[in-house]
């Protein structure tokens, strides 16, 4: 494959859409799925192909455009309207407001701030392009940073390249991109592997499904550019089973990557081979942690190992070894397409680009956003998220999943970026941001993670095994009512116990969520203790002196 | 240019100079110079791996505890491996594994032989303050000579590593997640059942506890023996 060969197909693909007068672009990706967004396809296809319409419509299934809670969603690209809500018995009214500009379902409004607050790097192509035609993604300038790089550049100099870009791990903890990929390629001429972590585990969190069910090239683009920069041959995609969706469009793209050269033995002719497979996660937790990952890829049991030795020295089956997650990989190509001052100049000081949110919980718009960092979390919730429903008021957002922290509301001015999320006791984590009003009791959201870091431990080390456990059996009687002021010295106390002697970030973060609600919501635990749950929601504990019903 | 291959390293362990090749870990070092540093799940000879946590030790200008059993020493290195701090999370985590199962010394046949027990009272454990689990557990007796208790069992992992690294059945593995993992035997058979199982005792002899014991020994009956584990790893390595 050269570059006047991509040329071609990108331009052949273009020629093809523009031959038609409208383009409906019906999202199929797991959220509008769940809806029926297969069955709306079909229906719209049908419908169209009924009315003789079939050399004018271009209709086709797309990933996730981000409004979740509006599914199935429904674009005319040509038009730039967006339908939501939409059912298959509609499909005569989408395809029926083409020519005649009016009416068709209920209609989204595309120009609010859910849309254009948000900045796209990582899901530009997502609810565009169809995830299973190579052709599409190409003609949306994929694989255009791959076959220049490996005809223009040196491997030291993408590596030179992402490090000026600032670009910093998407997985949660923020390590430098650049500084990770120049240690490996350190490690000379051997074996060495690149392994994308697609074990996205955190309750609520669907970043990384989206984009690899909606643009699954842009991934193995940015894992193949990863590889000639560090010098690796051979590829592992780490999804967890429970995507289904994802890894069938994963297949697709591989085989399709292989076939055009652009994956595979002596890629775009030149003496780099790359060649990657799919392995699947079997729904434990603690996968995503990189060494347990490893592990488990080796065909062990998936449980994480102290490090150092880190897997940029000694990985998978002690060979140096690149872990990144995916919305890092998704990143590379734009990086590269564009230039690092491109990147650099979005952003805050240390914190560069956009981050990928799946935004949840109690307000009006969920689904799936991508914000330049920088942005406060009053913007995403208010303007973003449109504000939250019932007129209920805003009492705190959770960042991070398990290993995070909830954030009350008088810190919500904060922007989001590694530091500052960092610096009051939360994290930015892998994406996930469940806004929670006021009826929500911040004692029960803490027993709800406890539980799920108690279940998800791998029970290797005794802090994280036995001392969640401790800790959920004191959060559980707190809320059963049966909660004494010695159970809250307690629980401080094994908090700073696991989270300073387990063995790796599961255990570390496990006391996150308890110590972030102890230290902005000490009231909450103190009136369950004195026999009040002051959102109600804990059941057996009395709320104004009167018990709430179970 | 030196003509030696074996690098050296200086480091203090609590304020003493100490030397030390550059392939030891803080732990080696530390039970070369009588420096006390508690541990469990290691056992010299079989694999470290890092999971009970008690070897944790202070490293200055690091901000993270670092177990001394994988943390291999460098020049200069400043460690604490006794501290009020270590000693408390020493203390938290002992707690912790007496409260997690039902460990009943008065009635064990390791009472006075176990690694469990003798930790409890170096460390000058007197109670326990956390609330004891009681969890249900099975006992399986179905092996001739062997009995597991897995009331006992601290999950260690030094029966599944001796299997594997020394024996090479690997007739042991853990199943599981979290307070539900249990040692198994084969595919979670029972052990008189396990096919691959060659009945060499030496995870009897390594267990730290009463949780694995030969059969007919009653109370504080059962010492262990692991002289074997040291020449069989020296004859091992004289091999390679």
């Amino acid at each position: 494959m050269t570059i006047e060969e991509l040329r071609k197909i990108a331009e052949t693909e273009r020629e093809a859409e523009k031959r038609y007068q409208h383009r409906v672009c019906v999202c199929t990706a797991a959220g509008c799925l769940s809806s029926g967004g297969d069955h709306v396809l079909d229906a719209i296809r049908k419908e169209v192909a009924e009315s003789g319409m079939k050399n004018e419509v271009l209709v086709k299934g797309v990933g996730c455009m981000g409004l979740c809670s509006a599914g199935p969603l429904v674009s005319v690209e040509t038009e730039g309207k967006m339908f939501a809500n939409v059912t298959p018995e509609e499909a005569p009214d989408v395809v029926g407001s083409l020519d005649t500009g009016a009416g068709g379902p209920q209609e989204c409004p595309t120009n609010v701030p859910f849309f254009e607050r948000q900045k796209k790097i990582v899901l530009e192509n997502c609810g565009k392009i169809d995830p299973e035609r190579i052709e599409d993604y190409i003609a949306h300038d994929g694989y255009l940073a791959l076959v220049h790089t490996i005809a223009e550049r040196s491997p030291q100099e993408v590596i030179q390249e992402i490090i000026r870009s600032g670009l910093r791990g998407r997985g949660g903890a923020g390590y430098p991109t650049g500084l990770k990929w120049s240690t490996v390629a350190k490690t000379g001429e051997q074996e060495k592997f690149v392994i994308c972590n697609a074990d996205e585990g955190d309750p609520g969190a669907f970043m990384d499904r989206a984009v690899l069910e909606s643009d699954p090239h842009r991934v193995l683009e940015g894992m193949a550019i990863a590889a000639y920069a560090v010098g690796a041959q051979k590829g592992f995609l780490y999804v967890r089973a429970e995507y289904p969706l994802a890894v069938k469009n994963l297949k697709t793209a591989i085989r399709q990557a292989d076939r055009l050269g652009l994956l595979g033995n002596s890629i775009c002719g030149s003496r780099f081979s790359f060649h990657v497979d799919i392995r699947l996660g079997a729904g434990a937790f603690v996968c995503g942690e990189e060494t347990a990952l490893i592990a488990s890829i080796e065909g062990k049991r998936g449980t994480p190992r102290p490090r150092p030795p880190y897997p940029a020295e000694s990985g998978l089956w002690d060979s140096p070894t690149l872990i990144n997650n995916v919305e890092t990989f998704a990143n590379v190509a734009p990086i590269l397409r564009n230039g690092a001052a491109w990147f650099a100049g979005i952003g805050t000081e240390k914190s560069k680009g956009t981050k990928v949110f799946a935004l949840a919980g109690r307000v009006t718009n969920t689904g799936l956003i991508e914000v330049p960092m920088g942005i406060t979390l009053r913007e995403v919730v208010n303007e973003i998220g449109g504000g939250i429903p019932d007129g209920k008021k805003c009492k705190a957002v959770q960042t991070g999943g398990p290993s995070g922290g909830c954030i009350p509301e008088k810190h919500m001015d904060l922007p989001v970026d590694y530091e500052s999320l960092k610096s009051i006791g939360s994290m930015m984590g892998s994406g996930g941001m469940i806004v929670m009003d006021e009826t929500s009791c911040m004692v029960d959201v803490a027993k709800y993670f406890m539980e799920f870091c108690m279940s998800e431990s791998c029970g290797k080390c005794i802090p994280c095994r036995a001392g969640t456990q401790q800790m959920h059996g004191i959060l559980a009687r707190i809320t059963a009512g049966e909660g004494t002021p010695a159970d809250l010295a307690l629980l401080e106390e094994l908090c700073d116990l696991v989270r300073n002697t387990s063995l790796c970030g599961l255990g570390q973060g496990a006391p996150t969520p308890v110590l972030t609600t102890m230290q902005y919501f000490r009231g909450e635990y103190d009136a369950h203790v004195a026999g009040e749950c002051p959102a109600g929601v804990c059941a057996g504990v009395h709320r104004g002196g009167e018990e709430v019903a179970k | 240019m030196t003509k030696s291959t074996v690098r050296v390293k200086t480091l203090t362990i609590d304020g003493r100079e100490v030397g030390a090749r550059e392939d030891q870990t803080i732990l080696d070092v530390a039970r070369e110079n009588d420096i006390f540093i508690p541990t469990l799940c290691d056992l010299p000879g079989l694999s470290t791996v890092g999971a009970c946590r008690l070897c944790l030790i202070e490293l200055k200008g690091s901000p993270r505890l670092l177990p001394a059993c994988v943390t291999r020493v460098a020049e200069g290195m400043e460690v604490i491996a006794n501290s009020e701090r270590l000693d408390r999370y020493r203390h938290g985590i002992l707690e912790l594994l007496f409260a997690e199962r039902n460990h009943v010394c008065s009635v064990c046949v390791v009472n006075g032989h176990c690694d469990l027990q003798s930790l409890a009272l170096k460390l000058g454990m007197t109670h326990v303050h956390f609330p004891y689990q009681y969890p249900s557990l099975p006992v399986d007796a179905s092996h001739e000579r062997f009995v597991v208790d897995h009331n006992r069992c601290i999950l260690c992992t030094r029966c599944v590593r001796v299997c594997d690294e020394i024996e090479g059945a690997h007739t042991w593995d853990v199943m599981a997640r979290g307070v539900e993992c249990r040692v198994i035997t084969d595919l979670a058979q029972p052990w008189g059942k396990s096919e691959s199982c060659t009945g060499c005792g030496k995870c009897v002899q390594v267990c730290p506890t009463g949780a694995l014991s030969e059969k007919g020994k009653s109370v504080a009956e059962m010492s262990k023996r692991r002289q074997f584990l040291p020449y069989l790893t020296l004859m091992r390595e004289g091999r390679k």
